[in-house]
């Protein structure tokens, strides 16, 4: 059944608002998702009914705490399709997903000559940790361009994966351009020459059905504030018999098995990389943000997502003097980077501002890319699934109304 | 419209639109070049300090309008200070972004009162004064090129 956001925007609390004189058109959910009423009184009563602190105590509040914390972890696995909960890692966000994988992984992995293949559009989540891993490591990075179509260059992707090839880190979801990377085929080249794949699933998780099994993934990181869950909470999964033999990330309490004054032995998975107290209640407020994803509908959540994008492409391309960018078909999502010709995106995105319309305005961390589309930045509008086309129309009044308030602004 | 009306004042976008002193300064006692690491925005500025004066001052780079017309006014403001006055100047522009009011010394450019009502534009408008400031230290130290700053490091 079709979504219909008039109805699920009602969910959320803060799109009730007003801001600068007008409702709130918030189109920044690729930045960070707003949350449903049902992640809040998740943290409420979380707060005022069962917190304390995890795997450790020996009182009935611990152990209540614990088994929303673990019911969290299996709510995750089911979210992504792993095959179990123990392959779950919660980590702050994708962002320290990639890290761990870059030090637990790549620092026992990787060394001199072995090669990182990621291509011109990542997130600088996914380039800037293997920057510090190359540093160390003499390890090399080569990056796949786009081809003249947006997407990603499958031949350019297919010969620079070589025998030399130890990881192909790759979105599933572009942040700025809103395409689907088809990751079977890349995960396919990968393990052909025995290289690890690691997707960066941040954005595509809000937007469409994820199945780390059928990808062909090795491992795969999502953030929960971009799923309406609450900040500082996110997921790495990774192949359990992979995950199972690598070296602890971070050292501290939880992590351990036991401990002498100059020696440690480490916990099985996923409690070895979960040093110190973790984000406990953020887990249980990312569970009901999973719960209520799967309750609107991931399938459905996509084909609304596409259709908004179809809607928003055409709205703008109307307009004289509005570049965009980005392929377009089924394998576009809600994600609409453009420029205003003449005026600068943070300009475009005050002026937004002024009537509600919250975007995204600049690099959107992902300067390589913005070299390749040969642009300094761009504004971006993002959708989900309380998007409807009336914000959209709402957004190209602004947009028109930007192009005016400026002339030519160089 | 209000407060847009007011951060994007005519002779901002004026400035935005016809910056003053654009180019390379030559020669020039010191070139600095200045960041927004949020944005990816780049100003370098080119500065000729003589007899502890600010004979002459320019930049070049990319940026939003509220930032070129900030380097523009503020090229236009700093010429003829001593190297004091300038940096004073500087503490005053920032104060004047920052919601604490218009120092009468700021002349044209306290046109760009308006952007401490845009709280996420701040930067965008300190970005050639920040540089200004770094700048001179540096011409003071003896440097022709100085290290690059960045916006975040006020």
């Amino acid at each position: 059944m079709a979504i219909d956001a008039a109805v699920l925007r009602r969910d959320f609390p803060i799109l009730q608002r007003s801001v600068n004189g007008s409702k709130l058109v918030y189109l920044d959910s690729a930045a960070s998702a707003q949350k449903p009423g049902s992640v809040l009184a998740a943290l409420d009563a979380f707060y005022r009914e069962s917190y304390a602190n995890v795997h450790r105590g020996a009182h009935t509040l611990s152990a209540e705490a614990t088994d929303k914390y673990e019911a969290a972890r299996a709510r995750v696995a089911r979210f992504v399709n792993a095959p179990s909960e123990r392959s779950v890692v919660f980590v702050r966000n994708a962002t320290e997903g990639i890290n761990l994988v870059a030090h637990a992984w790549g620092r026992s992995a990787l060394g001199a000559g072995d090669e990182i293949v990621v291509t011109v559009a990542e997130h600088h989540a996914n380039l800037v940790p293997w920057h510090l891993l190359a540093a160390e490591r003499g390890v090399r990075i080569r990056g796949v361009p786009l081809g003249s179509d947006g997407r990603v260059d499958m031949e350019a992707l297919a010969a620079a994966i070589g025998p030399r090839t130890k990881l192909v880190a790759t979105f599933h979801m572009s942040n700025v351009l809103g395409v689907i990377n088809p990751l079977p085929r890349i995960a396919a080249l990968a393990h052909a020459v025995g290289a690890f794949m690691l997707v960066d699933g941040a954005q595509a998780a809000a937007h469409l059905p994820v199945d780390v099994q059928a990808s062909g993934a090795d491992a795969y990181v999502i953030s929960g504030h971009k799923l309406g869950g609450p900040s500082g909470i996110g997921a790495l999964w990774v192949r359990e018999e992979l995950l199972r033999q690598w070296p602890p990330f971070m050292g501290g309490g939880e992590m351990i098995r036991h401990v002498e004054i100059d020696r440690s032995t480490y916990a099985d998975i996923p409690m070895r990389f979960e040093a110190g107290t973790p984000a406990i209640a953020e887990a249980v407020g990312l569970h009901a943000a999973l719960d209520y994803l799967d309750e609107v509908g991931r399938a459905e959540i996509w084909e609304h997502d596409k259709a908004l994008a179809r809607y928003a492409i055409e709205r703008l391309r109307r307009l004289p003097g509005v570049t965009l960018y980005g392929p377009e078909g089924e394998d576009r999502g809600g994600i609409v980077p453009f420029n205003v010709d003449g005026v600068h995106p943070h300009d475009v995105a005050s002026v937004l501002d002024a009537h509600g319309v919250a975007i995204r305005a600049g690099h959107h961390c992902a300067q390589p890319l913005m070299q390749a589309l040969g642009v300094r930045g761009t504004a971006r509008a993002s959708f989900w699934l309380h998007t409807t086309t009336e914000e959209i129309d709402r957004l190209a009044e602004a947009v028109a109304e930007a192009r005016e308030f400026f002339g030519a602004v160089a | 419209m209000g407060f847009l009306d007011q951060v994007y004042r005519d002779a901002v976008l004026e400035h935005a639109r016809s910056p003053r002193n654009r180019g390379e300064l030559d020669p020039y006692s010191v070139r600095q070049e200045g960041v927004n690491p949020s944005c990816g925005d780049e100003l370098v500025l080119y500065l000729r300090v003589e007899g502890g004066e600010v004979a002459g001052a320019s930049f070049t780079g990319h940026g939003c309008a509220i930032s070129q017309a900030s380097a523009s006014l503020m090229t236009q403001a700093v010429r003829g200070l001593r190297v004091d006055e300038a940096k004073l100047l500087v503490e005053r522009f920032k104060d004047m972004v920052h919601g604490r009011g218009a120092h009468p010394s700021l002349g044209d450019a306290a046109v760009l009162e308006g952007v401490s009502k845009l709280h996420a534009r701040v930067k965008c408008a300190t970005l050639a004064w920040i540089a200004l400031d770094a700048g001179l230290d540096a011409e003071a130290a003896g440097k022709t090129e100085a290290e690059q700053i960045s916006v975040d490091q006020e």
